[in-house]
């Protein structure tokens, strides 16, 4: 075992890694970040998403000692100081962007991502950027509808569709 | 996923001494091998990260071309390849999706020369230059066929120059599950000739299409490679397309290619 250090959610943090350690683990295991989900541990779902030295990555496909002395956040840093729902994550709500709920960590860490560089995604823009999270519930209207009204944007005529 | 020992250093030569114990196997964005990692399709016994490397990545203009650092990932191509080589950031900017092109690196898409990857296209059709810690392989010596390539064991992709041409287009048809390219033709029109270069279609991995070749460098228009047509033996079938349905989005993709080239 090595020991490894990195800042979670603004906070330094450290904690016992072998090499084959995922970051996903190490959230999940090693920090109790269980908020990071593990969907399908092969690279396709897009639930386990982090934000690594501000770029979206998939945790179950980073190693832990890869990510080391690098700057994480998961959705647990997403919510305001206050404790309150963030703008993406109360659009997430307001819109039925979410059924069970699993893929919602990854969603939201993906929206981050994208309005951070692109503040007001058209709707494929938004589709395209999101290929890579399943959702097996909502069908994505809802959930595209949930990035478009957190991006400011009128989302009446999608709701139409 | 077995365990293994990680070394990240910080230089080549060091990544280099890394790679010459025995079971040990590069490591770049880690998109394709730790998935190969954890079905137990490959163990090394040590990792060596070349994340930590500056000198292999990034992206500089060069006489004639632009080069991109082996672990340059796919997003920084994506942002930053575009004012020399529109087609090639077009094309690192259609790779899998967001998270993948955080981390998924050139050089280790080459070093995998999967039958499907774009990037091969890109540097076969653009006779683009491979440069290792040892020395310098044109594209037409660097692809020996599906997941092989002219790399020794522990050689390590440093940069890839690609010359620019007057105008290109990639155009993929993706395999909508795994993003990959179901086919994908890049069309680059250099001074002297056209290229063309497959992928996702051939079982013997990324090809250059030379009769559209000869065919484009006489008119270069969609057109020109209407009366051809591409033999569907040696082509990739499986539940996504069958032998001959690959075998003509090849021709397909390549007039929209053609048309789509600036
Ligand atoms: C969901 C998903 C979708 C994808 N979609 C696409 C797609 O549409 N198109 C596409 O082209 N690819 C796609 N990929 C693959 C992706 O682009 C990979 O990132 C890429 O093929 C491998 O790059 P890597 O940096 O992740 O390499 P790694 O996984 O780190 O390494 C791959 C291999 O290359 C070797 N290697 C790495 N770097 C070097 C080097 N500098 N020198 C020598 N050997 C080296 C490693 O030892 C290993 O054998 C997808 C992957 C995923 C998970
Ligand atoms: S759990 Fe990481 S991509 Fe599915
Ligand atoms: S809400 Fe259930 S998987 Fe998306």
């Amino acid at each position: 075992m090595t020991k490894i250090s990195m800042t979670v959610n603004g906070k330094a943090v450290s904690g016992e890694v072998e090499g084959r350690t995922l970051l996903s683990a190490f959230l999940r295991e090693e920090l109790g970040l269980r908020g990071t989900h593990i969907g399908c541990d092969t690279s396709q779902c897009g639930a386990c998403a982090v934000h690594l030295d501000g770029q979206l990555v998939k945790s179950c496909t980073v190693l832990a000692m890869d990510a080391a002395g690098g700057a994480v956040t998961s959705i647990e840093g997403m919510q305001n100081a206050d404790g309150s729902l963030s703008v993406i994550q109360a659009a997430f709500q307001e819109h039925h962007g979410l059924q069970c709920g699993f893929c919602t960590p990854g969603m939201v860490m993906a929206t981050a991502a994208l309005l951070k560089v692109n503040p007001k995604p058209t709707e494929a823009e938004v589709r395209h950027h999101l290929e890579g999270n399943i959702c097996r519930c909502t069908g994505y209207h809802n959930i595209v509808k949930a990035v478009l009204a957190a991006s400011g944007q009128d989302v009446s005529a999608i709701a139409a569709e | 996923m077995h365990n293994f020992d990680f070394v990240k250093p910080a230089t080549v030569a060091d990544a280099a001494r890394a790679l010459s114990a025995d079971g040990a196997q590069a490591l770049s964005g880690g998109q394709t091998l730790l998935p190969t990692m954890k079905a137990r399709l490959a163990q090394p016994s040590v990792i060596v990260s070349l994340t930590g490397i500056s000198e292999i990545k990034g992206v500089c203009a060069v006489d004639g071309g632009v080069s991109v650092g082996a672990a340059t990932p796919h997003a920084v191509v994506a942002a930053e390849v575009g004012k020399y080589y529109p087609a090639l950031a077009k094309l690192a900017g259609g790779i899998g999706d967001p998270a993948v092109r955080s981390r998924g690196t050139l050089g280790g898409s080459l070093a995998n020369n999967d039958p499907a990857a774009c990037y091969p296209s890109a540097v076969l059709a653009s006779a683009a230059v491979v440069h290792t810690n040892k020395r310098k392989i044109a594209a037409d010596d660097y692809f020996q066929g599906m997941f092989s390539t002219a790399l020794e064991e522990g050689e390590i992709i440093t940069s890839v120059t690609f010359a620019i041409p007057e105008k290109a287009a990639y155009v993929k048809f993706d395999q909508p599950a795994s993003r990959f390219a179901l086919t994908g033709v890049f069309v680059a029109k250099h001074k002297g000739g056209v290229r063309v270069a497959v992928t996702g279609a051939s079982n013997n991995g990324v090809f250059r299409w030379t009769e559209a070749e000869a065919a484009l460098s006489a008119s270069f228009a969609a057109s020109a490679v209407e009366s051809l047509t591409v033999s569907a033996e040696d082509m990739i079938s499986d539940l996504h397309g069958s032998a001959a349905y690959r075998a003509n989005l090849v021709k397909v993709l390549t007039k929209r290619a053609v048309t789509a080239a600036h």
